[in-house]
């Protein structure tokens, strides 16, 4: 049923927000730290699992996860739509270039960093 | 109109599907109009910041357009809830080698991340007459994340108006990397696992790196999400504790 695609993903987002939190309570901060990195890991353990047993989710469940995926894109709509775009814009100079540089400087970065990377791939294979 | 309301605000969540649909509808058309069909969520998320806009200034609020009673359903199912929900929901299908191979890059480019970030902030900032280390960190964590900033700011015992202009900053960040991501995505190569790894430590806002994969590429959101899902946490920790006390030493 496709219930159960839903209750795996929330299942498996509720374990990895408990980790997240009890990692931010740990580290003093009292804020989720990477919950929804871990319940992420675990639901990729769990298809490596389930793919070298060579068992497969029903089809039911699997729509259940697969509607949840569709209605990513739909939900950062609504998400854009509750951003403080208006006090972004009209704070002044400060939050608009710095937060314009800082971007762009970022995305100018990912090339360098994915060159690192592609090294560090080749030592390792080599 | 008052039945319409109670309608509309006793239905919240159902509203907002239809609001979004009818964005998408009227976004994904005019993108096809275009011949640019691929632009589609990323004319839909542009139509939706522009919402936000409107929203913010015709109620003050901070929530966008749900500070409207009557699109109070936005906020629930554009909420952290939600996104966390569906963000998680796209992990499934993911290779673990993919994952592996970009591994190391990853928390290499969540620490070049934060600190690049922190320190565009301290240098504007500093630029445009800020002198005191506090505020300045305050204003470079806020850069790094809407969310950081405040923590760094409320440890630190700065004014709520720098701390405003923190989120703002943050804010600004996160809605220019929606916008830009998909325009420079192909030229950058985030349009593959270990691209969108990368991209994710480096933008690091939870929002702005799913509203800029989703625009791109909506099959390279779990990669993205992932890595980014540790800014947050990590500049909180990072940034009221070791940048602050840099930032302390030299100014």
């Amino acid at each position: 049923m496709e219930i159960f695609g839903l209750g795996i993903i929330g299942a498996c987002m509720f374990i990895g927000s408990f980790i997240g939190r009890l990692l931010g309570a740990a580290l003093g901060l009292g804020s989720d730290v990477g919950g929804v990195g871990f319940a992420m890991v675990l639901i990729v353990v769990l298809c490596a699992y389930l793919e070298k047993t060579g068992k497969s989710l029903n089809k039911k469940t699997e729509g259940g996860i697969q509607f949840l995926s569709a209605l990513y894109i739909p939900v950062v709509v609504a998400m854009s739509m509750n951003q403080n775009v208006y006090s972004a814009v009209t704070e002044g100079v400060i939050p608009i270039v710095a937060g314009v540089v800082a971007t762009v400087g970022s995305l100018l970065l990912i090339p360098l960093l994915s060159k690192l990377a592609k090294d560090t791939d080749k030592e390792q294979n080599a | 109109m008052k039945i319409f309301t109670s309608m509309a605000t006793s239905y919240g969540l159902v509203g907002a599907f239809i609001l979004v649909a009818v964005i998408m509808w009227v976004s994904y058309t005019f993108a096809g109009l275009l011949k640019q069909k691929r632009m589609g969520s990323a004319i839909a998320i542009m139509v939706a910041l522009v919402v936000a806009f409107i929203g913010g200034k015709i109620t003050g609020g901070e929530k966008g357009i749900s500070d409207i009673a009557v699109f109070g359903g936005v906020g629930l199912l554009g909420g952290g809830m939600m996104r966390d929900y569906t963000i998680v929901s796209t992990a499934y299908g993911v290779k673990v080698e993919n994952l592996k191979k970009a591994g190391l890059a990853g928390t290499v480019a969540l620490l070049v991340g934060i600190v690049f970030s922190f320190v565009v902030g301290v240098v504007i900032a500093w630029l445009m007459g800020y002198r005191d280390p506090a505020e300045l960190a305050t204003i470079g964590g806020g850069v790094e994340t809407f969310v950081v900033g405040p923590v760094t700011g409320a440890a630190l015992g700065v004014s709520s108006d720098v701390i405003a202009l923190s989120i703002a900053a943050g804010v600004v960040k996160s809605v220019v990397a929606m916008i830009l991501t998909p325009l420079v995505a192909e030229k950058l190569k985030v349009n593959n696992p270990t691209g969108a790894m990368i991209f994710g430590g480096l933008i690091g806002s939870t929002s702005g790196v799913a509203g800029g994969l989703a625009a791109t590429d909506a099959s390279l959101v779990p990669y993205g999400a992932m890595v980014a899902t540790f800014y947050t946490g990590l500049g909180c920790l990072l940034t009221p504790t070791i940048l602050s006390l840099v930032t302390n030493m030299i100014f």
